[in-house]
């Protein structure tokens, strides 16, 4: 029950874009195409997982004993970097088709703030292993959604007649927030 | 350019993030209130302006193969100084900003101005580019942020500002609030500059 509550709550009430503003620079720069914004969904589905549970054990069993806790900034974003390059290095080799569609999101995740949020919130909220699995699987899935939505109203705007100051990131936003006061929907779940 | 030419740039011509559309996610997140958005900018100049010297330095030395993890360094070691300095000095104001100081690594403005400017600059050039560009990013949010506590709690800086009748608009202080008025600003900074057009 706990771990469902989790997962609500990680999805839908504190929506990772929407709720924590974790993330919004690829949300607004990659969700003018509905194909690129799965692509980007994926690959941070993906890596946020992986990287948040590594940087789980590198503070457990590195930092905590070590008694380097002032460096977890930096130790985080090193594995997140390490990570990304190995995982684009392994889909090239190994997995072409895949390394074709995700291929150009994977540089861009390094400075997601999201993947670095995701893995400081699990330290912050004092999660065990199992728990920092199904957190970030759940915040990796609510950024999936909101991108994929968003891209969707996106689209439409494609061809509506917007005043031209608007046009662009900055009715991107005003969009973002109206989606964001939709997500305020979900407390009432909880 | 000359050096002050790189220092003004960043108050207008290139201010962030309305210009150059980088560095959201602190825009939106510490803007609740004017002293937050204060604290944030300040650390953002600190950053940006020691790690553009340094990059800058160094700019020679390192490999352009492995260029971006080196930058990536280089920035958190002077994110982990600030977070540490604040900790010690500002701790109020570092328990407000929570996970946004380290998230400052990741702060899109630093790495893009780290690979834009100061990987082919000299040092005087890249120490004015980062405090401009620094300096301008603080302005944004102190504007964003004065809009969204005058409005939303009715206050500036802690002070009262319609009395205490004042029924405050709390949308304002919500998350759909800061994207809502980050995109009206921008929309306003268009008519004011000159009307950017979006790509089909």
């Amino acid at each position: 029950m706990d771990y469902f509550l989790m997962i609500i709550g990680a999805i839908f009430v504190n929506n990772i874009l929407l709720g924590q503003f974790l993330g919004n620079c690829p949300f607004l720069g990659v969700s003018k195409k509905m194909e690129t914004a799965i692509g980007m969904a994926l690959a941070v589905q993906f890596i946020l997982v992986l990287a948040a549970l590594i940087a789980w054990v590198v503070e457990r069993y590195l930092l905590i004993p070590l008694e380097l806790e002032y460096m977890r900034t930096l130790a985080f974003i090193l594995v997140i970097a390490a990570l990304v390059q190995l995982v684009e290095m392994f889909l090239k080799k190994s997995m072409p088709t895949l390394y074709q569609a995700l291929g150009i999101f994977l540089p861009l995740i390094t400075t997601n703030c999201a993947v670095l949020g995701a893995a400081l919130l699990n330290i912050k909220k004092e999660h065990d292993f199992l728990e920092s699995l199904v957190y970030s699987f759940a915040v990796a899935a609510g950024f999936g959604l909101a991108l994929i939505l968003f891209a969707g109203v996106r689209e439409k705007f494609e061809t509506a007649p917007v005043p031209r100051p608007l046009r662009g990131t900055a009715l991107g936003l005003i969009t973002a927030g109206f989606m964001s006061l939709t997500f305020f929907a979900f407390k009432g779940m909880i | 350019m000359s050096i002050a030419q790189e220092f003004t740039k960043g108050l207008w011509k290139e201010i962030p993030p309305f210009r150059l559309v980088l560095g959201l996610c602190p825009t939106l997140a510490v803007t609740t209130s004017v002293e937050n958005a204060i604290g944030m900018g300040v650390s953002v100049i600190f950053v940006l302006a020691c790690s553009n010297m340094l990059i800058s330095l160094l700019r020679k030395v390192i490999p352009k193969e492995v260029r971006i993890a080196a930058y990536i360094v280089v920035i958190a070691t002077f994110v982990v100084a600030v977070e540490l300095l604040m900790k010690a000095f500002f701790f109020s104001l570092s328990e407000s900003l929570g996970i946004f100081i380290p998230l400052i690594v990741v702060n899109c403005i630093i790495l893009g101005r780290a690979e834009a400017f100061a990987g082919k600059n000299g040092v005087l050039a890249s120490a004015a580019d980062g405090v401009g560009i620094g300096t301008g990013f603080t302005l944004s949010l102190m504007s964003l942020g004065s809009l969204r506590e005058i409005f939303g709690a009715g206050t500036f800086l802690g002070m009262s500002v319609f009395g205490p009748n004042f029924e405050p608009f709390a949308f304002m202080q919500q998350a759909p609030g800061a994207f809502v008025c980050l995109g009206l600003m921008l929309g306003v900074m268009n008519i004011l500059g000159r009307p950017k057009v979006a790509k089909a």
